[in-house]
């Protein structure tokens, strides 16, 4: 059903298919988690270089046992629960934010087709249908852990962190999903093995011919900043921004508890940009090695992981960087580049894509019609800005 | 076999979220009681084969409306108390004979095929492609205006929310000068009504 269209599934479903199932699920959880681990290191060391220090060093070689350390320590520890808190609901909020972040991860093609025991299965957990939609929905389900975290525990900062976090993720939800329309206009589906297929490798050009960062690119640009606003990073992490709500919505959270909402926000900041090398980025697709056999171990498992997960540390390596550099946005500056420059540039940009598509398929002049879709657009966009009202025009200075 | 499993630990979820959800007191226990209908549902969609609506029926229903609902319940803070007063007494007995109605048509229906048999209308079963693709397909050709009414009729609803949301007719210059008018006169009126709201 949800997962028919893997190959796996193809000569009906007995206990073998079932035991390569639960495999993938527990292989994909443990991934999902060691990237965390390695993750929050691999953070820690690049801003300690960006700042001239050291960095954690003491646990492990180069200390990279450091968050094993942290997260047991997490688990020893004594977990309060406010007297105003509610405290079913204050249990629940953990769980409901960290289990939509491994779900979205299930879609993401990790690598090629394989054989398994003599099945063959696509390095994936599941390929349904509705593919990125499924993303869409658990981001959608994500938000309850973090308003019910914030309102039950029944004390002030943590429900303003969370009304805060809800307006944040509800608003870039629109640029975020339009974002992803300018991917499916080109790829024709919605599921993240049939993006992947329309980038496959064809020659080294594919870098800039067949992967959708190209046709799409100011979509890939809008995805990176809605998804950054999405998972909380900075320079959008007012939803915890210390100096105003001492931590947000987990403030009053301590021991696991606390340490499953660090690990939500991270497995959600690593699935977004494993989506993004999904959708922009051609995913496992990349050169493989011509001197070996085709469907060798090497080139059917290991390249497609490799080019997989060289794609996805850069991305990562990028999230760091903005994390070292940039200060944060205030709270009005974030909802303007939401609503009035991110969702109307999206949109714009998925108009101009679907014009650009009708053109290809009708042989109409590109040269002719791009540019003048473009201009169309930017008016479009001269228009809209100049009906918006300036700051201070019908309201008072609130800042 | 599966299907069928499925299909009732499904319908028991959706049917005990549905009841504790009527008798929760806590409004935000009531909301997360509705989210779990309504995951149960799209899971039964999901069962049918229905894979879009069981997404949209989380993205839209769980991911935007009672989010909406839980911010309302969170601003205003009607989680105090709840009063049972009913401001509306002719709404009691109209509430029992619709429901007895709507219960017997839905007996009725049930005892009928033409209800729960296979359809004989232009149904999504035609066509090749995959469920999202064939709802695609009959939503843009051959129910394309009823789509596009529902979505004027959507924006209506926006703008005229918009509309209501301001108090006077005035251009928003005017309205303006007008409240600030109100607020020197009734220097207290916004934190009255907001008051109104929450006390029990």
């Amino acid at each position: 059903m949800i997962l028919a269209a893997d190959p796996l599934f193809k000569n009906g479903v007995d206990g073998e298919v079932v035991l390569i199932v639960i495999g993938k699920t527990l292989v994909v959880f443990a991934l999902l988690l060691v990237l965390v681990l390695l993750y929050i290191w691999f953070m820690r060391k690049v801003i300690a270089d960006m700042q001239n220090r050291i960095g954690p060093a003491t646990a492990g070689p180069f200390g990279v046992l450091q968050t094993l350390a942290d997260g047991i320590k997490l688990f020893f520890k004594e977990q309060s629960i406010p007297d105003q808190a509610d405290s079913f609901v204050f249990k629940l909020a953990p769980y409901l934010s960290a289990l939509p972040a491994f779900l979205a991860f299930a879609i993401v093609p990790i690598g090629g087709e394989v054989s398994i025991a003599g099945h063959q299965t696509y390095l994936q957990l599941a390929d349904p249908e509705i593919g990125v939609l499924l993303l869409l929905a658990m981001s959608g389900i994500g938000l309850y852990g973090v308003m019910l975290a914030g309102w039950s525990s029944g004390s002030k900062y943590p429900l303003l962190g969370s009304v805060r976090a809800s307006a944040q993720l509800i608003s870039y939800e629109a640029a975020f999903s339009l974002a992803i329309v300018g991917v499916l206009l080109w790829s024709g589906t919605l599921s993240t093995r049939g993006i992947v297929n329309g980038q496959a490798w064809t020659g080294w050009d594919s870098f800039a011919t067949q992967w959708y960062w190209a046709p799409a690119s100011i979509a890939f640009v809008i995805f990176i900043i809605a998804a950054i606003a999405e998972t909380n990073h900075p320079p959008f992490d007012l939803v915890e921004a210390e100096q105003e709500l001492v931590g947000g919505f987990h403030t009053e959270y301590t021991g696991i508890r606390f340490g499953i909402f660090f690990l939500a926000e991270f497995m959600n900041l690593i699935t977004m940009s494993a989506i993004a090398v999904t959708l922009f980025l051609g995913g496992p697709s990349g050169p493989s090695l011509g001197f070996l056999p085709a469907s060798g171990t090497v080139n059917a498992w290991i390249m497609p992981c490799f080019w997989f997960f060289l794609k996805l540390v850069i991305l990562l390596y990028g999230t760091v960087w903005i994390r070292a550099s940039l200060p944060r946005l205030r709270y009005d500056q974030l909802m303007d580049l939401g609503w009035k420059w991110l969702i109307e540039l999206a949109f714009l940009w998925a108009m101009v894509t679907g014009i650009i598509i009708i053109a290809k398929q009708q042989d109409w002049d590109l040269l002719l019609v791009v540019p003048a879709a473009a201009l169309g657009a930017l008016a479009v966009l001269g228009f809209l800005r100049l009906c918006m009202p300036k700051p201070g025009e019908f309201m008072d200075e609130v800042y | 076999m599966a299907e069928f499993v499925i299909f009732f630990i499904m319908a028991a979820v959706a049917l005990g979220a549905a009841i504790s959800m009527v008798l929760a007191r806590n409004p935000v226990h009531a909301a997360l009681l509705l989210v779990t209908v309504l995951v149960a549902i799209a899971v039964m969609f999901l069962l049918q084969d229905a894979q879009l609506l069981a997404a949209v029926q989380i993205i839209v229903y769980a991911g935007a409306i009672v989010i909406l609902f839980l911010f309302v319940i969170m601003l205003l803070g009607v989680d105090k108390s709840e009063s049972l007063h009913d401001p509306v007494r002719s709404q009691r007995p109209a509430a029992i004979v619709l429901g007895v109605v709507g219960l017997a048509e839905l007996l009725f229906l049930v005892g009928h095929h033409w209800a729960t048999g296979t359809s004989s209308g232009p149904g999504l079963n035609d066509g090749s492609g995959g469920n999202v693709e064939r709802v695609a397909r009959s939503l843009f050709t051959s129910y394309l205006w009823p789509f596009e009414v529902t979505a004027i009729l959507l924006v209506v609803a926006v703008v005229g929310g918009v509309v209501l949301a301001r108090r006077s007719g005035l251009p928003p210059q005017q309205e303006l000068e007008l409240e600030r008018d109100d607020d020197d006169t009734e220097p207290d009126a916004m934190t009255e009504s907001t008051s109104e709201v929450s006390a029990p």
